[in-house]
């Protein structure tokens, strides 16, 4: 692999905070290394800011190995940059080449405030996974792991939907900013496996009305979602939970 | 003051069972009264906080990301071990326990081994229950695979993403109990300081990192799930956040800190890249199964991987440790990379990396799988491709994590790792009922000291801070607050809160005037360095007395010549890092001081004056059998309380994998 190092324009969003309009930034970053992560190139910048005395850009990230979700930022037109099943902190200086104008903004929604810059408030997540994302089951009333025999189609299928990692580029991607398929992922996982079956109708009922009262948009089928989604999570999962959300409704008396 | 561990008495299977069958009770009524603080919400805080939650007291959970699903535990990948003996290979609770002391190196707490292990049975269930998609056989039952340093399968898994898969089981339990009222969430918040009145823990002073304001918060008790302290070394496989500050705040105010030089450096890490680097990957250690470890046999070799013919290869670790091989515990694995390295033996541009190589796995499977497809003479490249496959199977989120990161393809070259920080063994001082030495401060999970001794084993530190959060904190918490019953809510315009959040005030008002020229980022690189060269890999006497000085200075030019930009009263990432290096510098120090006085080498601590003939570790049993806690007396000047180790079921040998 041939190494290069390059001088890049950015344009990024700054805002203060919720109420402040924002706007774009112009920052010149110089020998930015082909090795070098995203992030690391935004570490480069901010002490470039810090040293010259002016505001470092505030973004998002933690793990800095693609899972813990946290990095959200939406580069050049994509949620996560140029690279398919791939997260912003995963994403290295080598997609770009010396010379390129690299432009960069938070995620997008009504339902995602922008807290400052590139920082959004995700916490209507959780508070869709508080509305049923979950199976109910106490500490210790748990019978022995193995007592439940599971069909391993369906444990591989419920695994693949519960690598979702809640970052919201599906939402961020979406022109409705629908939030489908998050949830889909949820209420495909459990209603996957047998333990989720008590609650199987009520969990699809709540997660949905709490996703619609959040502010989240409809699902118009462009799977825009799919194709930005860093862990290739499906959309036979969105058709999933509208089966599940019709039967739900049919046969629920309220 | 005598350090007591209140270890039950009576035989080692029969203690837990007793103490749970003894312990005080608090009634539900009363349980609706009493308010607990937990700080950090990765797999130990997430299942302290739901199961706290469930049985009805009052809980308050905090962490520092946006949402409590973040936690670092989410990015443990290899597995979770428990003594179920699903695969009839002889496995057992004493088995497990067994393993854990000796590979922890005879450093660590029999009875909170047994304990561990007698729980870990039921975490496997309660994971299940929840959702947990673990890996499966045909026969829709659960699989098991093995880990470095047992000889039996116990590990359960889910791919490479375990640690993901249980923390939002955990996640989705206290989801749910905030639903349902019994926690309150307050996330993007960092815990500052411990409130004490009457030498009791009563709350917490936290930050909201959003506005900058500081809160108030009361608790009867207050638990710390705060993690472990890897990012001393500013280059380790931690998230960028983790951090001490919690603990440490604890320990100034008199919780304390038990071996804290016992730090475990992981053999498989994707080496560092440039000057810039932010962070370390780590490589599954399941990898070591199938991959084979060399070296070139000529120092300086500056060909190309496959350029370098099989006779001129240094299959190091199968030459030097024949019985083991490839699959020698962590530390030792660490320690050969560092060694042939250092002799001038190392690859890649930095000469600081060894191969680790899936060539021959591959050329292996495939031959296997042309043997079942009865194609017994197939050609190279097809049973290359078959092999491939297999391989791809086993490990393919791991192998494209490596591409994506290097940009080069496993598949056909060998893979360059290098040993990086992974995980911390020391922590908080805690009991048997998991209390630190500050009364009703308890801490579980990484953050404490007690059950991985000198070194931990793969697959089990998801075991532990599960187990301390499902299955020991709710019957110990208990038996602290069945006493506090009578205790109503403090009020926080209590004098002790004023105080404390005065004092956090200053010191944040303190950071920010000093107006240096330096940034945050650069004092923790440095102070990374002083770590990694002196007290890293290999430590003695003379590198750990320059590192205790070197960092004392250190510290002095971080308060005077600090830059944070910024304001206050409003989010500012720069200012809640500079609190922690600030409190990182600090531990840094009594790392090394720790370090200095274990004169011995045991599991990830090895000091160059205690080694056999042939380099390997040596323990000092006499000398060294006990727990280094160290009470914090003020700057700089800490005193060492010791708390023996005596060992009735594991009877101390010399580790050795030859």
């Amino acid at each position: 692999m041939e190494h290069y190092s390059m001088n890049l324009t950015l344009k990024v969003w700054k805002q203060k905070n919720s109420r402040d309009k924002g706007g774009f930034e112009t920052y010149q970053v110089k020998d930015i290394s082909s090795e070098m992560s995203f992030l690391e190139m935004f570490d480069v910048l901010n002490e470039q800011l810090i040293t010259a005395g002016k505001d470092p850009v505030a973004f998002d990230h933690d793990c800095r190995e693609g899972i813990c979700g946290m990095c959200s930022m939406y580069i050049n037109g994509k949620a996560h940059g140029p690279w398919s099943n791939n997260t912003t902190c995963q994403l290295h200086m080598r997609a770009f080449r010396d010379g390129d104008t690299v432009v960069v903004e938070p995620w997008r929604s009504k339902a995602f405030p922008v807290i400052k810059d590139l920082m959004v408030d995700r916490t209507a997540f959780d508070r869709i996974i508080q509305a049923g994302g979950y199976i109910s089951v106490n500490t210790g009333n748990a019978v022995d792991a193995n007592a439940i025999p599971i069909d391993k189609k369906d444990a591989d299928d419920a695994f693949m939907a519960a690598a979702c990692i809640g970052c919201g580029a599906c939402v961020a991607s979406c022109k409705n900013s629908s939030a489908m398929l998050f949830v889909s992922a949820k209420v495909s996982q459990l209603a996957l496996l047998p333990q989720g079956g008590p609650e199987r109708e009520s969990r699809v009922l709540n997660m949905v009305a709490q996703m619609d009262k959040e502010g989240f948009g409809n699902c118009t089928n462009t799977y825009a979602c799919e194709a930005e989604c860093p862990k290739g999570i499906s959309v036979s999962n969105i058709a999933r939970m509208n089966r599940e959300y019709l039967t739900a409704g049919l046969s629920t008396e309220e | 003051m005598a350090l007591d561990s209140k270890i039950p008495l009576g035989e080692m299977d029969k203690k837990w069972t007793d103490y749970k069958g003894h312990v005080k009770l608090v009634n539900p009524a009363n349980k609706r009264k009493l308010e607990v603080v937990v700080v950090g919400t990765g797999l130990a805080g997430a299942s302290a906080a739901a199961s706290l939650g469930e049985l009805g007291y009052k809980v308050k959970a905090f962490c520092f990301q946006d949402s409590p699903r973040r936690a670092h535990s989410i990015a443990a990948q290899g597995g979770i071990n428990a003594a179920k003996n699903y695969q009839n290979d002889g496995d057992s609770v004493f088995r497990l326990f067994y393993d854990t002391v000796k590979g922890g190196d005879y450093r660590a707490r029999e009875a909170n081994v047994h304990r561990l292990a007698e729980v870990s049975a039921a975490i496997i269930d309660q994971c299940v229950a929840q959702g947990v998609p673990f890996a499966r056989e045909y026969g829709g039952l659960l699989s098991n695979r093995s880990f470095g340093g047992t000889q039996v399968q116990r590990t359960f898994y889910a791919a490479g993403q375990t640690g993901q898969q249980l923390l939002l089981g955990a996640y989705s339990a206290l989801e749910r109990q905030v639903a349902l009222g019994n926690v309150t969430m307050y996330s993007r918040h960092e815990m500052l300081d411990v409130v004490m009145i009457d030498g009791k823990a009563r709350g917490i002073i936290a930050r909201n990192l959003v506005t900058g304001e500081l809160e108030r918060h009361f608790g009867h008790s207050v638990l710390l799930c705060t993690g472990g302290y890897g990012n001393v070394f500013y280059l380790s496989t931690n998230a960028m956040g983790s951090n001490v500050t919690a603990a440490w705040k604890a320990h100034r105010k008199g919780a304390q800190f038990g071996n804290p030089c016992f730090t475990q450096i992981h053999p498989t890490c994707i080496p560092v890249s440039g000057e810039y680097q932010s962070k370390l990957t780590l490589m599954s250690e399941s990898l070591r199964n199938d991959g084979r470890i060399w070296v070139p046999k000529k120092k300086g070799d500056d060909r190309k991987a496959m350029d370098i013919p099989e006779e001129e290869r240094d299959y190091y670790l199968e030459r030097r440790y024949p019985a083991f091989g490839n699959l020698v515990p962590r530390d030792v694995a660490s320690r050969a990379a560092k060694e042939r390295c250092d002799e001038g033996y190392g690859v890649g541009t930095t000469k600081l990396a060894v191969y680790l190589d899936f060539k021959d796995a591959i050329v292996r499977y495939g031959k296997i799988e042309a043997g079942k497809a009865g194609n017994e003479n197939a050609e190279h490249h097809s049973i290359v491709e078959l092999g491939r496959a297999v391989v791809k199977e086993k490990y393919g989120n791991l192998f494209e994590m490596y591409e994506k990161i290097t940009g080069e393809n496993p598949y056909e070259l060998p893979m360059r790792i290098y040993p990086a920080v992974h995980y911390t063994m020391g922590g908080l001082w805690v009991d048997y009922e998991l209390q630190t030495t500050i009364p009703g401060l308890y801490a579980l999970g990484e953050a404490n000291f007690s059950d991985h001794g000198a070194n931990r084993l793969g697959a089990s530190a998801l075991m532990q801070g599960l187990a301390d959060g499902y299955f020991v904190i709710p019957y110990t918490l208990g038996n602290y607050l069945a006493d506090e019953i009578r205790t109503a809510a403090i009020a926080t315009t209590h004098p002790a809160f004023e105080e404390t959040e005065n004092a956090v005030s200053e010191r944040i008002n303190k950071l920010m005037n000093i107006k240096g020229t330096q940034s945050v980022e650069s004092f923790h690189k440095r102070l990374g360095k002083i770590m990694w060269d002196k007290c890293g890999m290999a430590r003695n006497a003379t590198g750990l007395k320059e590192a205790i000085a070197e960092i004392q200075q250190l510290k002095k030019e971080f308060w005077s010549d600090v830059k944070i930009p910024g304001e206050i009263n409003s989010m500012n990432p720069e200012l809640d890092k500079a609190g922690r290096v600030a409190d990182f510098i600090e531990l840094g120090e009594l790392m090394c001081i720790d370090a200095l006085n274990r004169n011995e080498s045991c599991g990830g601590h090895f000091r160059e004056e205690s080694q056999t003939d042939d380099g390997e570790a040596k323990r000092d049993d006499n000398n060294f059998s006990y727990v280094a806690a160290w009470k914090y007396n003020g700057d700089s000047d800490w005193q060492l309380n010791k708390e023996p180790l005596s060992f009735e079921i594991v009877k101390p040998s010399q580790r050795s994998y030859k």
